[in-house]
């Protein structure tokens, strides 16, 4: 019930979706923040040129860190088991049949909507159940061996067309809350990070932050087992952002549709070659998170795995020192025209369409 | 439905003076007679259902633990060379596509509509034949070449390796540059055939059902599974031709360097996505609306009691089939829709839930007050009707579009359509198998061994099944060969789930063999007085021509 009390206000939206289920043909009236533009020069999708980029990386991020810059540093943070990672079902089964915890607002409020949901879903399968095991028994040929020719009773029929409807109802009040929420756009200055999906490996540029581009590969058995990370989750180089802040995470393709996905913190987002989409991500406390890549995207789908790592805004500007990036909005003024074509301007990328190609192509 | 009298005539009589079956080949291959293209359907259907529950058979072996324990094992297998890494992970896209796209226009869509479509609208309606009957020849034979094409692409180079590894929605730009070699070119030509004999098939339904009822039977006294196949062939009419123009475009971006899809050409994936959903998304219900008619005989016949609300029924069926079509986006959520759209597309999905539950509570009332007997195609369709529950719920929670950015595309989402087709679809073709069986080849087929098959096919797919839920909600994302040992328990439950499953199968092929060998003869109606439909009036199996004197419906 508090779920209502924080999402079911936005009556707009849902006065909106309530006439488009009646068939009316309502306007838009909730805010419709530009996603998704279609860029007018696009991605020459490089599918043969990658292919050869490696897949696990030789030398640790760590390592990289000390060789490349002098002035920041950083080490890769432990992962805590069982966080930011699925639970795992051999040892605990029945606490890996539900969501992974949530380290978002977002993700605790959609995982409560889906606790009502469950409960919802739940009585309505044991409901239909139960009338059919009352039937199978008490309207079994030896029960019941003269049957009714009933076939109509209007009350009944109204009955069970509108109370399905009322629950629906019931059900879209916190449904179209969540939605709205989740379209929130990311405050003016908050930090940009484009997420590109490569065949088959993550690019996370920071341009706000001189536009240096983390490439992001799977770590081999072996390595993962050394860093103590869990394998096919596990990554060479992590998307590292500030914790507790607002993030615009702008994703796209550079070859095929690839989905940036982190479970625990209700984020998925399609990359698709052409287009920029955009989502807020806020993440409650430093950690590591880990996600896969959720579309189909060819052999080593399933080897593209996503991990992002939440640090305190200190130690987050330390890190973007260490790759030889910048920190302040003076440094990104200075950085972001290096190249005229990159339009890392974030109004820019909100409001026009922009040139993907300059900045996938890199 | 109403209870029809027929005035059979006296084909009986005659029926052995119209009962000159040609030769085998042209009884057979060059045949215009609804019932044995009907049988034909039905045999092509066994067949690809085998293949691609063989198909899957594979990946769950594949799936039984973390690892990649076969696949390269099977890809060297297939090429005739040790294959690499990639061919291996190639090889796991390639038995997703197959079995998908199998299960769907080789099994599912031949049995349901090809099958029992063929064998009962002309039978229900008191019609001698289908309306068509050389187009309705030719709608079979396009099937096969359809399916030579899909199964030949397995040894063509397609990217990666041999065969289309794109997922049986085809998205581009995977499809198109992501995909180099002549494998989903023949994927694609398989899709066309298949498309233009669905089309053809639905164009002789809707003709025959229009044109061809019996006299007195107007469209409010039709048969429910008549009605069904009715909505079924108008969305097959209105979706297949968008399937085929998003296909050919996907052909012509491939070879003529258009650019529909190809975002460096002015062209939009996502595009692509549309198109293939606004067929894909009335697709589904194309899968399951026959089943639902069945569904309704069947649940009549053994409570010996006319179906409950049979206006609202029919209507239930017209109104999936019509908000069928402005859902699609919901297989789409995570593409970048606008908050607009997703809101949309959110309360349209869920105003589905109402129509589908006025038929499940349909068929409860029903049942009650009725004096049922729990024969094997009563224990299918009970099934049906539970495990269609279950599948439609979880259809709810993914219609929320703030939800599914977290289940899209994981082993939820998996689950969920597994219920509402293998668990809802298939049981309904099991269902409609058994109660008509005796009829279609005159012999009985071994009531316990029915029974058996049905727990022990139950048992199996609900082991498979069940856990991918547990599975979704934590994560694994689906059309992955491999996965984080964090997921191990509940794979290995389903694959011991498949076990069970396939178990099952071979109850049900030693049962038909036991039928056609050894089955009692059935008579005309074996079901007694809870069948009322026109075929029940008719010897079993029904003379080569029936129905030469109208029957005619007070």
């Amino acid at each position: 019930m508090q779920l209502f009390s924080k999402s079911g206000l936005k009556a707009t939206p849902i006065v909106t979706a309530l006439l488009m289920a009646l068939g009316v043909m309502a306007l838009s009236i909730a805010p419709t923040p530009a996603f998704a533009q279609l860029a007018t020069e696009s991605v020459e999708a490089p599918v043969e040129s990658i292919t050869d980029a490696p897949v696990v990386a030789d030398d640790s991020g760590a390592v990289d860190a000390e060789q490349s810059s002098a002035q920041g540093s950083y080490t890769p943070m432990k992962p805590v088991i069982g966080k930011g990672m699925p639970v795992d079902s051999t040892t605990k089964p029945l606490e890996s049949i539900g969501f992974q915890d949530q380290y978002s607002a977002i993700g605790r409020q959609a995982e409560s909507l889906n606790n009502i949901l469950l409960v919802v879903i739940t009585l309505i399968s044991i409901f239909v159940l139960a009338l059919m095991g009352w039937v199978i028994i008490r309207y079994r040929a030896k029960a019941n061996p003269v049957p009714s020719k009933t076939t109509h009773n209007s009350l009944i029929e109204i009955l069970w067309t509108a109370i399905p409807a009322l629950i629906l109802v019931f059900i879209s009040i916190p449904s179209i809350g969540l939605l709205s929420k989740q379209y929130e756009t990311a405050p003016a200055g908050s930090l940009t990070v484009k997420v590109t999906g490569y065949q088959w490996y993550w690019g996370y540029t920071y341009p706000d932050n001189g536009d240096f581009e983390i490439v992001s590969n799977m770590l081999d058995k072996d390595e993962a087992a050394a860093r103590g990370e869990p394998f096919q989750l596990a990554v060479d180089n992590r998307m590292v952002v500030p914790v507790g802040e607002p993030i615009r995470i702008i994703t796209t393709g550079a070859d095929v549709i690839h989905s940036f996905a982190v479970p625990s913190l209700w984020f998925k987002l399609d990359t698709v070659p052409g287009r920029l989409n955009e989502k807020v991500m806020t993440i409650d406390e430093p950690g590591v998170y880990y996600g896969q890549c959720s579309e189909l995207c060819g052999a080593r789908h399933g080897f593209m795995p996503i991990a992002i790592e939440a640090l305190p805004r200190e130690k987050f500007e330390q890190w973007v020192l260490a790759q030889g990036g910048t920190n302040g909005d003076a440094a990104t003024a200075q950085a972001a025209p290096a190249d005229d074509n990159e339009a890392v301007e974030t109004d820019a990328v909100e409001t026009a369409a922009v040139d993907v190609a300059a900045i996938s192509a890199q | 439905m109403t209870t029809i009298a027929a005035t059979a005539g006296d084909m009986h009589d005659h029926a052995h003076d119209h009962d000159d079956k040609p030769a085998f080949f042209a009884r057979w291959f060059l045949s215009t007679n609804h019932k044995d293209i009907g049988t034909l359907y039905l045999i092509f259907a066994i067949v690809a259902g085998i293949i691609g529950g063989f198909i899957s058979g594979l990946m769950r072996v594949e799936l039984a633990e973390p690892g990649v324990q076969y696949l390269g094992q099977w890809a060297s297998y297939l090429q005739g060379s040790p294959a690499t890494l990639d061919e291996s992970y190639h090889l796991w896209n390639v038995l997703i596509t197959a079995h998908g796209l199998i299960m769907v226009f080789f099994m599912v869509m031949p049995a349901m509509i090809g099958g029992f479509g063929n064998w009962f609208v002309p039978l229900m309606i008191g019609a001698p034949d289908m309306a068509f009957p050389r187009m309705n020849n030719i709608s079979f034979w396009l099937l096969v070449p359809a399916f030579a094409l899909l199964l030949g692409s397995t040894f063509v180079p397609g990217g990666s390796g041999l065969g289309a590894g794109t997922g049986w929605t085809v998205y581009a730009p995977l499809s198109t540059n992501g995909s180099v070699g002549p494998a989903v070119d023949m994927a694609i030509l398989s899709l066309h055939l298949a498309g233009a004999s669905s089309i053809l098939g639905a164009v002789n339904f809707i003709t025959t059902i229009f044109n061809m009822r019996a006299p007195g039977m107007t469209l409010n006294k039709m048969p429910l599974f008549v009605w069904s196949v009715l909505v079924t062939a108008f969305l097959l009419l209105l979706a297949l031709p968008v399937l085929a123009a998003a296909i050919t475009m996907l052909l012509t971006d491939r070879n003529f360097n258009t650019a529909f899809f190809d975002a460096a050409g002015g062209g939009d994936p996502v595009l692509y996505q549309h198109l293939f959903w606004f067929f894909g998304h009335p697709e589904v219900y194309i899968m399951i609306l026959p089943g639902f008619g069945m569904i309704s005989h069947i649940v009549a016949t053994f409570s010996k009691k006319p179906v409950f609300g049979y206006l609202g029924m029919a209507y239930a069926m017209v109104a999936i089939g019509v908000v069928g079509f402005v859902v699609w986006a919901h297989h789409m959520f995570t593409v970048g829709l606008t908050v607009n759209m997703k809101i949309y597309f959110t309360a349209a999905t869920m105003v589905i839930a109402v129509p589908t539950g006025i038929k499940i509570f349909s068929w409860i009332a029903t049942m009650w007050g009725g004096s049922l007997s729990l024969k094997t195609p009563m224990v299918w369709a009970l099934g049906f009707i539970f495990m269609f529950t279950v599948g439609g719920v979880t259809g709810v929670v993914l219609a929320n579009g703030g939800v599914d950015d977290n289940l899209h595309d994981t082993y939820y989402v998996v689950a969920h359509f597994h219920y509402v087709l293998s668990l809802g679809a298939v049981f309904s073709i099991f269902a409609g198998f058994y109660y008509w069986f005796p009829k279609m080849s005159g012999r009985h087929y071994s009531e316990l061994l029915g029974q058996l098959h049905f727990w022990v096919f139950f048992i199996g797919v609900n082991i498979v099944f069940f856990p991918q839920h547990f599975l979704g909600v934590q994560g694994m994302p689906r059309r992955y060969p491999d996965y984080p040992e964090q997921f191990a328990y509940w794979n290995e439950i389903s694959t011991f789930g498949y076990v069970v499953m396939a178990a099952g199968m071979l109850i049900f092929f030693v049962n038909i063999g036991y039928a056609l060998v050894a089955g009692r003869r059935a008579e005309g109606n074996y079901w007694g007085e809870g069948a009322t439909t026109l075929e029940w009036t008719l010897s079993s199996p029904p003379p080569f021509h029936q129905f030469e004197t109208l029957p005619t419906i007070k």
